[in-house]
């Protein structure tokens, strides 16, 4: 891979327009925290929406100043790179009910003067994408080149084509599933109560009490950490490998993989700071994405205004939104005759290998991406 | 953008009528497909197991669907009917069940057009009785232990095939490995033949 895209400085767009959320509820203001790179051309068609996924951000690729991590999707975004930023404008913007920076439970409710907490509104799918078109219109964009995202980022894209069908040219979804399985649900289910159970949770109201869950949510953070691995890769990196040299027969750790899942759960909680009511707020998000229920069900018929070409990519280890499940979306867009390809990447990192390095997955993506641009210079 | 092509597809493309639906089984780097949508005007997917050939076939603008036509059911991706033509090129010999493969493509399909090797061809029968060894020549050049071909048939096997399963060949073109023909072809397909286009489909 090439060089990254260099320092990069997060904006914030203020809508002054209240948003109806899918609840009923209405957000009467809010901010949306979003990043660009690379240049908008003369025709203004070379713009790509990034979505993100459970915990990620608005901050896709580049460093910030001072910082010296990169973006999570840094791999493949960037001069040179599959979505590659000489070509492209693009843009990601932080969902609503996060917690950095776009308007969420950290943020203080304009109506009571005090953090939003437990009220902020549930929010959806559709609500992200709902708030994304603002972005959209904001930046003068009349339809995006391509919007793209993996996992609960792939389901944001699909919403797009649903909801938008005319705004975007290519869908690409990646790691994703038209809906969660009640295996998905029960796992977030547990996340969740890991973290009301939380004696600091404080019904949510924990930033007023001046405290935070820590522990239920490193907890659930070890939960859902361990639907992003595969048991192969967990095998390789740890197999039954003891911290010690010796076992101490207690409920100290003891093996390897233990020491990591909880380092994992602690740096969530504490380093990265991410908070309990957003992840709360995402895990339900998710729980909720069924485009098809208000199709009668109908997957197909979801799609049936979808204008977009589609790229879908599923990971053969990747146990929490299988291939059998991106299959499902093919099946979906094919039915409409939607133009798609779909690659399935051999790859042992579960769930976790649509934000990693592979040269098949990088090869799939640059071909598609290499389409895409094609497309921008004809027009 | 014009490309050279084998004289195999050149063959198929003649079949095709222009602006038809076309899905091709195995359809490696998309050579055939980019030919017929550029001189046919066709629409269609591709499917392939193979990643490199999904991108290059990608790069070529083909929508390619990597797929294993051994575990998957045609049946799951697409309803009966979808495509005038299902096509599979030299790939019939490699799949684990020839006879089941072919049922779906003639139910998502209104026809097929498939080639594969003859093993009936006077050169193999040679080898097999002169030598009392299995057949190695150009159009199947692999030892019996590594050949990927595991389903091998002559062409009256195939047209056997076809009968039982009230299959009707609406068209045969028999050639040899340099894809021409010859009054022999004609009159011996199944012993000077090398290679066979079908085109077949379900008998009403």
């Amino acid at each position: 891979m090439t060089e990254s895209i260099g320092i990069v400085t997060p904006q914030t767009l203020h809508i002054d327009q209240p948003l109806a959320l899918v609840s009923g509820a209405l957000l009467p203001q809010y901010d949306l925290r979003f990043e660009t790179y690379g240049e908008l051309n003369a025709q203004r068609n070379n713009a790509i929406l990034i979505c993100h996924a459970l915990s990620g951000d608005h901050h896709v690729a580049g460093y910030h100043e001072g910082d010296d991590k990169p973006g999570w999707w840094n791999d493949y975004i960037g001069p040179g790179k599959p979505i590659d930023t000489n070509h492209f404008f693009v843009v990601c913007s932080n969902n609503l009910g996060s917690c950095r920076g776009s308007t969420g439970p950290t943020s203080i409710n304009p109506e009571t003067g005090k953090v939003y907490g437990a009220d902020f509104p549930i929010v959806t799918c559709r609500d992200w994408v709902q708030s994304q078109n603002q972005l959209r219109q904001h930046l003068a964009i009349e339809q995006w080149a391509a919007v793209v995202g993996g996992s609960m980022g792939g389901m944001q894209v699909m919403q797009w084509a649903i909801d938008y069908p005319e705004r975007l040219r290519h869908g690409i979804v990646i790691a994703a599933a038209l809906k969660l399985s009640a295996q998905n649900i029960a796992f977030n289910e547990v996340a969740r109560r890991a973290i009301m159970s939380d004696p600091e949770f404080h019904e949510g109201q924990f930033i007023e009490a001046g405290t935070t869950p820590k522990g239920g949510l490193a907890l659930a953070r070890m939960l859902g950490h361990l639907t992003y691995l595969s048991d192969d890769m967990m095998g390789a990196k740890f197999g039954r490998e003891l911290r010690a040299d010796k076992l101490k027969y207690s409920f100290d750790v003891e093996f390897q993989v233990e020491s990591y899942l909880r380092y994992q759960g602690e740096k969530f909680a504490t380093k990265q700071n991410f908070d309990a009511n957003t992840y709360l707020l995402m895990t339900k998000a998710l729980d909720y994405f069924d485009p098809a229920s208000e199709f009668g069900n109908d997957l197909s018929a979801a799609f049936a205004k979808t204008q977009a070409k589609f790229l879908v990519v599923s990971f053969t280890s990747d146990w929490r939104f299988s291939p059998a499940r991106s299959r499902e979306i093919v099946r979906a867009l094919l039915d409409n005759d939607i133009d798609v390809c779909y690659a399935e990447v051999e790859s042992e990192h579960g769930h976790d290998a649509f934000l990693l390095p592979n040269t098949h997955y990088e090869g799939i993506f640059r071909a598609y991406m290499r389409r895409v641009e094609q497309e921008c210079a004809q027009a | 953008m014009s490309q050279t092509i084998t004289p195999e597809f050149q063959l198929i493309a003649d079949w095709i009528a222009p602006h038809s639906q076309v899905l091709d089984l195995g359809c490696g780097d998309g050579t055939l497909l980019s030919y017929l949508a550029e001189n046919r005007h066709v629409r269609g997917y591709g499917m392939e197991i193979d990643p490199q050939k999904n991108i290059q076939a990608m790069l070529k603008g083909i929508n390619v669907i990597q797929s294993n036509l051994n575990s998957e059911d045609l049946t799951n991706y697409f309803d009966p009917h979808s495509f005038d033509y299902v096509v599979m090129t030299q790939a019939l010999q490699v799949v684990s069940r020839p006879d089941l493969l072919l049922d779906r493509m003639l139910s998502i399909g209104k026809e097929s057009i498939i080639t594969f090797p003859n093993f009936g061809h006077w050169k193999m029968r040679a080898q097999l009785v002169l030598k009392g060894r299995m057949p190695e020549t150009d159009t199947l050049p692999y030892h019996w232990y590594d050949t990927p071909n595991i389903h091998l048939c002559t062409f009256n096997d195939f047209e056997a095939l076809c009968e039982e399963k009230g299959i009707e060949v609406v068209a045969r073109t028999v050639v040899n490995s340099e894809h021409q023909t010859s009054l022999g072809m004609r009159l011996w397909p199944n012993l000077l033949g090398e290679v066979a286009l079908y085109k077949v489909k379900k008998r009403n």
